[in-house]
């Protein structure tokens, strides 16, 4: 038993040895541009913005020919480590995916001042040399389903289940209300949003239940920004036969029949062109970019059937007016509060 | 004013009911001394197990039995480590906690193409007014779970009050040694009360997955175990009791649901907070000293007193 032992540990140690080495032996020993990321705990292949940017990395890799490589976290507490792993390949730029990752990516990237670090929807107060902020005008993709919904409304009641309270929150419950009242001041009519917020991002039965009286209280159409939470609000309009606004990704698969439209918010856009950027040469570093409709990181997707053609058109002229930058989506109360000033001076 | 006192109603008896399933796992558990404080886990596993099932066979009834199964193999563990092991309850419970959703998320990955969520099932469990109500008799149109559930309740309240089965799960609860010199086979209710209650969890599970929602994602399963947990403790061991507990939970939710949004009032976090407010309060004003089965939570060892 005991020599058992005694070969087992050296096995142990010999795989370490090797293992270790291994990890030298992959040091950088050509020019190609490395690109790495660390997921955020839901993994891989979680239908949301991790598997988003893999995929954004994965056409990074098809167009430019980099070196592309992920890392997951499995919870919180990996986030440093894969962060300091990534950097061992003395990788070009390294991807924190999401804002839990934040703290952790600060402070490995000021252990390693050499290389590039990005992270999605996060914003710095002071941006050190080495780390790109990248953060989605959540607001203008709300406010184009809140103008959707406005113009697809016929009982002029419609409804908008939040998570909690928060800034970013903000920019979906603004920018969505005010796509409404922009719909409304058009149609010159007045279109009610009844809103609740879940407190919670997990909870399906709290989501269904308020969608539920939503749309006993007369409203046809909700929207969600309540990320788990919200598969309860797309399943009360699958039951009660009415019309549900998906968030983030295309929902539609979840009630074909039933989702209106989705508020998109494309990751991979903004990973796959961060990258080539500083692939470039671009000075990247120190800045935080911020992606809208004009840079294609939100929007609506192209295929809605269950909506009005007529309906997706005037969406797509919205659409223009943004980029344009004729009309601005408001992302907090305040600016909210002056948008619709100006909405109710030039009716 | 019909129209909300409906919509409470139904809100209520939606949100109570997956608890209710666990809470009378745990009652039932322990009842015959042992502490099962791993039903989160087990629900979780029933809620996976219950959606990818109806999900790949299409029919949702056999997505029940097949959920109700994986959470009594979970609850197998549970069973051999504290009954045969005398391990001490609370850590296999909690490892059962852990356990649970992670098992989950893997054989999720194995089956769905790598997703952490599964794709949405065809057909869910059947409604208590056909698929078809709207206005008044909409909002009462509660899932069959809700009615199962309550049939459950009614059925364990008898067998465990006024049958001699039901007695003897008591006995063995309260006195092992006293149960065992009058023939009674303390390992064997104990196993089978323990693998009932991760049945029952698993059951849970799967009103969440396939009548609430219609897909498993690691989001389902966020609580509802401990929420039973309390409610078992709450409703002192009794199986009507942890029910009502249960509705009471569900009731409070649904108050937050009907009256926290539109504008002016509270704010909507203070109206958050009336669920665990009530219980504090109710546990506090109503609810006298709960007794606990005198041998809950501890291993019965042959022969020692």
């Amino acid at each position: 038993m005991k020599r058992a032992k005694c070969i087992a540990a050296g096995l142990l140690s010999l795989c370490l040895a090797i293992g270790g080495s291994g990890c030298a032996m992959n040091e950088k020993d050509d020019d190609t541009y490395q690109a790495i990321m660390v997921t955020d705990t839901g993994g891989i292949n979680d239908q949301s913005f991790n598997q988003s940017s893999w995929e954004g990395l994965k056409n990074f890799r098809d167009s430019t020919g980099s070196t592309i490589r992920y890392l997951e976290s499995k919870q919180a507490s990996d986030f440093t480590t894969n962060l300091d792993r990534a950097t061992d390949t003395y990788p070009d730029i390294v991807w924190g995916i999401g804002f839990s990752l934040a703290d952790s990516l600060l402070q490995v990237a000021a252990m390693n001042p050499d290389i590039n670090f990005a992270i999605i929807d996060q914003s710095f107060e002071e941006t050190p040399q080495n780390v790109t902020g990248v953060v989605f005008k959540a607001e203008e993709s709300s406010f184009l389903v809140g103008y959707i919904a406005g113009l697809s409304t016929k009982t002029d009641k419609v409804g908008y289940v939040g998570a909690m309270k928060t800034f970013v929150n903000d920019q979906f419950e603004y920018g969505f209300l005010a796509g409404v009242a922009y719909a409304a001041a058009e149609l010159g009519k007045d279109i009610e949003v009844q809103e609740q917020f879940t407190e919670s991002y997990s909870d399906v039965a709290k989501a269904k239940g308020i969608a539920n009286k939503m749309f006993a209280n007369g409203c046809d159409i909700v929207f969600h920004s309540a990320g788990g939470a919200g598969f309860g609000v797309i399943e009360s309009a699958k039951e009660n036969n009415k019309m549900a606004i998906g968030v983030d990704t295309d929902q539609s698969y979840l009630a074909p029949d039933n989702v209106l439209t989705s508020g998109l918010k494309n990751v991979d856009v903004a990973v796959e062109s961060i990258s080539k950027m500083d692939m470039d040469g671009e000075e990247i570093g120190g800045k935080t970019f911020s992606y809208g409709l004009k840079e294609n990181g939100v929007g609506i997707p192209e295929v809605n059937k269950n909506m009005d053609p007529a309906v997706y058109d005037k969406a797509m002229e919205i659409q223009e007016m943004i980029i344009n930058g004729d009309l601005v989506a408001p992302s907090t109360e305040e600016t909210y509060n002056e948008f619709i000033a100006n909405l109710n001076g030039t009716k | 004013m019909l129209n909300t006192l409906t919509l409470i109603i139904g809100i209520t008896m939606m949100y109570a009911t997956p608890m209710a399933f666990a809470a009378l796992g745990g009652v039932i558990s322990e009842l015959s001394g042992v502490t099962n404080i791993g039903m989160e886990g087990m629900m979780t596993i029933g809620a996976f197990v219950g959606a990818s099932v109806g999900y790949f066979s299409g029919n949702p009834w056999l997505g029940v039995l097949c959920a109700g199964i994986s959470g009594a193999c979970l609850a197998l563990f549970h069973a051999i480590a504290s009954i045969e092991f005398h391990a001490d309850q609370t850590v296999s419970g909690v490892a059962l906690n852990l356990i649970g959703p992670a098992l989950a998320l893997f054989f999720c990955r194995l089956a769905f193409d790598g997703s952490a969520v599964t794709q949405p099932v065809a057909n869910k469990l059947p409604k208590l007014f056909g698929p078809n109500a709207s206005g008044i008799l909409g909002n009462l149109n509660v899932d069959m779970m809700v009615v199962i559930a309550i049939i459950l309740v009614a059925i364990a309240w008898f067998v465990i009050y006024h049958t001699k089965w039901g007695l003897r799960i008591r006995a063995v609860g309260e006195n092992p040694a006293a149960a065992d010199t009058l023939g009674v086979n303390v390992k064997l209710v104990r196993y089978i009360c323990v693998i009932l209650s991760g049945f029952l969890a698993g059951m849970g599970g799967a009103a969440v997955t396939l009548s609430i929602v219609a897909q498993f994602s690691q989001t389902s399963i966020a609580g509802q175990g401990y929420m039973a947990l309390a409610a078992v403790i709450f409703g002192r061991w009794l199986p009507h009791g942890a029910y009502l507990a249960c509705l009471l939970f569900g009731f409070a939710q649904a108050l937050t649901v009907v009256f926290g949004g539109g504008t002016g009032g509270l704010p909507t976090q203070i109206i958050a907070m009336l669920p665990y407010v009530m219980t504090i309060l109710i546990l506090m004003l109503f609810v006298g000293k709960s007794n606990a089965p005198k041998a809950d939570g501890v291993p019965y060892i042959k022969g020692r007193r």
